[in-house]
């Protein structure tokens, strides 16, 4: 196809990124600035695992609700009015159904205080149960690296299940004639790439450019997550450019971004194929922009997604504390074993099992086992106490066991009798609620990649 | 070199960090100062699985990859999380401070 000499060039096409995390915000010079250059597309990236497993468990966002409203007013507005295309991925954070109906809210909601009228296209990413276990009795789920293989019984305790979904969607969704999409949970590139790429555009440089716009500003030096950034994609390259005069994109900031948050640089494997950057440049252009080519997408064959889900592991209380008697920071580590131990001790008929952390900050608080510096530096110590039990009650008054316990331990050589930690508030114990852990994290191999729920609906 | 003092990665590195790279492992990237410092990196080997291993006191195994990114002048080392992020027992959900180790790196 390309070397037919009547194919017309495919004219530049611009990609306004509005910033790393709907919700984080952006400066509405930035955006004005964006929209004075007339983009093609205006998108975001609303979601991530590195909040932890807590958010696609629970269902709720890590993002702030009237921080994404205010994201969502400026974009929606902008594009519907001026006719450009608004697509948002990973709706909610996690992007599983109560995530996504969360944000549709929110669009829902502008749409009527600003008196907007658009088609609406949603594009669901929750999986069944049952399609998941059809996939792992048929050998078609292999876990991530480090991840144990997935069993059935990790599938039936997850809460929620979402698939990263790639471009199909998106594209199915737009040749409907959706003016604004709202995805569940998406491949971060799939919401710049998607249009460009059904346009007809190369998807090596589509998908390596949307890989770059998902974190907005970042990539530019000094970078920002809450800025704006423009891609501009032609034919056989892409351009970077910053929207406010304080950044810039350097190759050296553009290729650095390319380092981040994953395992290996040169392949970025994602839904259907993989990025290949083993023949990439990165070019100063001027005026804080960059030229970037050789930017390759090779298929894979079988399209393989990513699948994620959390399950409920408990309930957790905490307490904080401090400690700075000197002969107890020596003694720290022989101290709670033994409170450890006189707990389990006044508990061993009553059936509560409850796991106990200590986060000792100030010896290894940050690092846990990786901390390489045993000997204790610091005057005084910052003790998190946590407990986890089957119940919230079960967490607490394992707590308030061992917090009263650790308070009151007479250790060898204690001189100070009244109390062995300050604690900075009263209540000291806090109930934080439940706990999940990741459980699945895994590729499942798939025969449509069009196959996720889409609807429309005209507002 | 007939220096046999030993050199601080400080002196050489523009930026040392730690990061998630997906829930269950830990990606540390160290970019350099000027090219000829990533290329004596490099060239002599002066990152191996058993430095990284020594540095943070686990197994050779535990360490997953480690790549030489010429367009950022930059190594990048990806490990095993002790604990995946959120897990009971972890320290650092996003594990952006867990770079400290490389820091007392010498050469």
């Amino acid at each position: 196809m390309k070397n037919q000499k009547n194919k017309k060039r495919l004219p530049p096409f611009k990609i306004l990124s509005t910033t790393a995390i709907l919700g984080y915000g952006f400066p509405e010079s930035s955006f004005k600035r964006g929209l004075s250059k007339k983009p093609d597309l205006i998108a975001a990236d609303a979601g991530s695992t590195d909040p932890g497993p807590y958010y696609l468990g629970s269902g709720k966002s890590f993002t702030n609700r009237t921080a994404v409203k205010r994201d969502l007013r400026l974009m929606i507005k902008a594009g519907v009015e001026r006719k450009i295309p608004v697509i948002i991925g990973s709706a909610g954070g996690s992007g599983a159904r109560p995530h996504l109906e969360w944000c549709l809210d929110i669009v829902r909601e502008i749409a009527r205080e600003e008196n907007l009228h658009f088609r609406l296209g949603i594009a669901r990413a929750d999986v069944d149960k049952d399609v998941v276990l059809k996939a792992l009795n048929q050998k078609k789920i292999k876990p991530m690296p480090f991840v144990s293989e997935l069993t059935p019984e990790a599938i039936f305790q997850s809460e929620n299940i979402v698939a990263q979904m790639g471009i199909e969607p998106f594209v199915k969704l737009l040749q409907k004639g959706s003016e604004v999409i709202i995805a569940g949970r998406s491949y971060d590139p799939a919401v710049f790439a998607a249009l460009p790429i059904y346009l007809g555009y190369a998807p090596g440089l589509a998908f390596h450019l949307g890989k770059i716009l998902e974190c907005a500003a970042i990539a530019a030096t000094p970078g920002s997550g809450s800025d704006c950034a423009l891609g501009i994609l032609e034919e056989d390259d892409f351009i970077l450019e910053a929207l406010s005069p304080e950044r810039k994109f350097t190759p050296q900031s553009a290729a650095a971004h390319t380092l981040y948050e994953k395992s290996d640089p040169y392949q970025l494997p994602g839904p259907g194929g993989m990025i290949d950057l083993r023949e990439c440049s990165f070019e100063d252009i001027g005026n804080g922009r960059v030229r970037v080519r050789g930017s390759k997408f090779i298929p894979a064959d079988p399209y393989t997604i990513k699948i994620e889900g959390a399950r409920l592991i408990g309930f957790r209380s905490i307490s904080i504390a401090g400690v700075r008697d000197p002969i107890m920071i020596t003694k720290i580590d022989s101290i709670l074993k033994s409170v450890e131990i006189k707990v389990r001790e006044i508990l061993k008929d009553n059936g509560n099992n409850g796991k106990i952390y200590f986060h000792v900050y100030g010896k290894n608080g940050v690092m846990g086992e990786l901390e390489p510096i045993k000997k204790i530096l610091s005057p005084e110590l910052g003790i998190v106490i946590e407990t986890i039990g089957k119940t919230q009650e079960e967490a607490d008054s394992l707590l308030a066991l061992t917090r009263s316990i650790l308070l009151h331990y007479g250790y060898e050589g204690r001189i100070s009798t009244a109390g062995n930690l300050a604690f900075p508030f009263s209540p000291s114990d806090v109930a934080m609620g439940k706990v999940y852990e990741f459980s699945i994290y895994h590729l499942m191999e798939i025969d449509d990649p069009a196959n996720f729920k889409t609807e429309i609906e005209e507002l | 070199m007939k220096n046999k003092k030993k050199t601080s990665i400080l002196k050489v590195a523009r930026v040392i960090r730690s990061k998630n790279s997906g829930p269950f492992e830990l990606t540390l990237d160290i970019m350099f100062k000027e090219r000829r410092y990533y290329q004596l990196f490099k060239e002599k080997k002066i990152i191996t699985p058993a430095k990284i291993a020594h540095l943070y006191g686990i197994s050779k195994a535990e360490v997953l990859k480690i790549v030489y990114f010429e367009p950022s002048q930059a190594i990048k080392i990806t490990l095993r999380r002790k604990i995946p992020s959120g897990a009971p027992g972890d320290t650092d959900i996003y594990g952006a401070q867990q770079h400290a180790p490389l820091l007392y790196l010498t050469f």
